[in-house]
């Protein structure tokens, strides 16, 4: 096997992450699960968020998981790629936003 | 677009279908037997609750060619049932009154030339007939166009498939210009009053996913699908009947294609939720072929294994006191069945 950081079969191992620290892999896994039940957002539109999430913090294996997931639930392609644009949007704004910072130290610095 | 038989597919052979099912299993036990695995829940040998459906295979005939079906149908199928077994069929209801239900499947059942004259003789048994309409064969000859009205005058329950609220995995899984038929013909439906309330003629919906992922929760398509097909198209239903997609025929063709085969058996058994498996249909159900064949379900059927010996196998000896102390026939493809919330021909069985 190809020596990579990232091996898909390893998401099918997320669960044993608990074997070393059982209490609070417990939790963290009640917890999990307790976010994606349905509540004010349906589980459709939380799986949605997820994979924008996914995308913004770069998880491959979120990102599997929750393209799956979305198909699952019935989320259209169409919704899938705008949750996407918005990741994709928020990270390129926080990008750029902080260039009113380094304007600030521009006009700081020169005359 | 060919059935598997018409292109002389390996496939088409059900033996080697059992093969690669069975071979997981038989090369080193990565995927556990279902038996067992029914086993260890007290579920094994399966047997009946008590038949209160008989499901009827009258044909494989059908006017669409879909990428996942089971049955493996299509326009070069010619296998159909004919009125003499029809006939046996009825002998057979009215001999067996717990029996209330007949859902009536292919094919598109519609293309038998028997079947208005079986669903005529079925109503006056006093039974509550079910049609698994593809919806497209509305539209597909003038002669089928008041199809809408023969189910409105014999009340009988209209069952159609429709893989998602939009064209494009319709078509992808149904075939080019399905799902633009698909709405004129469930229209043409609302128009007679079927899926409307009061109605009390009942319009549900089938959804298998269009590719290899399982369905999600029943409860939530219906309300997407609900607010999808009234906003865009002023289409009413009453029920969404979510079906996980088997391993058979062309959706095991498209699985072993499409390199997926391996995860999703893999994604089947991991899901493997023995509450569904106390729930399966082929519990309460017995299939009969377009042959008058006795099988557990129409999967078996297609996968041409009978139902157990000592059980009567033909439809002329059916007698449901007997048949209901069979053991159920079980492979691989059950897991099918018992993924997640449970599937059947009437959605989950877990709620």
């Amino acid at each position: 096997m190809e020596n990579t950081y990232y091996n898909p079969a390893d998401l099918a191992k997320f669960g044993n992450i608990s074997e070393l620290q059982p209490e609070m892999g417990r939790k963290f896994f009640d917890y999990y699960g307790e976010v994606f039940r349905e509540g004010a957002l349906t589980e459709r539109e939380k799986a949605l968020i997820a994979l924008a999430v996914s995308h913004a913090v770069q998880c491959p294996y979120c990102i599997d998981a929750y393209s799956t997931e979305c198909l699952q639930k019935g989320a259209d392609e169409n919704q899938m790629m705008e949750a996407v644009h918005v990741a994709a949007a928020i990270k390129g704004g926080a990008a750029l936003v902080h260039g009113v910072q380094m304007m600030n130290k521009i006009k700081e610095l020169t005359m | 677009m060919k059935s598997l038989q018409g292109q002389h597919h390996q496939l088409a052979d059900s033996s080697f279908q059992l093969e690669v099912l069975q071979a997981p299993s038989r090369q080193g036990d990565r995927l556990p037997a279902f038996a067992d695995r029914l086993q260890a829940h007290g579920l094994y040998p399966l047997r009946p609750t008590g038949t209160t459906i008989l499901q009827v295979n009258v044909g494989k005939m059908c006017n669409q060619t879909c990428r996942h079906c089971h049955v493996d149908a299509g326009p070069d199928r010619k296998e159909i049932m004919t009125r003499s077994t029809m006939q046996l069929c009825l002998d057979a209801l009215a001999h067996s009154p717990q029996i209330t239900t007949v859902d009536l499947t292919g094919g598109a059942p519609e293309m038998n030339p028997d079947f208005r004259w079986f669903v005529e003789e079925l109503s006056k048994l006093g039974r509550q007939v079910m049609v698994r309409c593809n919806l497209t064969i509305i539209l597909a000859n003038k002669k089928y166009h008041d199809l809408p009205d023969f189910f409105r005058k014999h009340g009988v329950h209209v069952v159609s498939s429709l893989p998602y609220f939009q064209a494009s995995r319709t078509d992808a899984q149904r075939g080019d210009g399905v799902f633009e038929k698909s709405i004129k013909a469930l229209q043409l439906l609302n128009a007679v009053g079927y899926g409307l309330e009061g109605s009390g003629l009942l319009l549900d919906l089938v959804y298998n996913p269009s590719g290899a992922f399982l369905p999600g929760s029943q409860a939530s398509l219906e309300a997407e699908f609900k607010r999808r097909l009234r906003s865009g198209y002023q289409v009413e239903f009453n029920s969404l009947f979510c079906i996980t997609n088997l391993p058979v025929s062309r959706y095991l063709d498209y699985l072993v294609q499409s390199g997926n085969y391996d995860s999703y058996m893999e994604k089947l058994v991991s899901a493997f939720n023995p509450a569904a498996a106390a729930g399966v249909m082929c519990r309460n159900t017995v299939s009969v072929g377009w042959d008058g064949y006795l099988y557990d379900c129409d999967f078996n059927q297609m996968l041409e294994l009978q139902v157990a010996h000592g059980a009567p196998q033909h439809i002329r000896d059916f007698d449901a006191a007997v048949l209901d102390e069979r053991d159920i026939v079980l492979n691989q493809h059950c897991y099918g069945c018992t993924a997640g919330a449970g599937s059947s021909c009437g959605g989950e069985t877990v709620s």
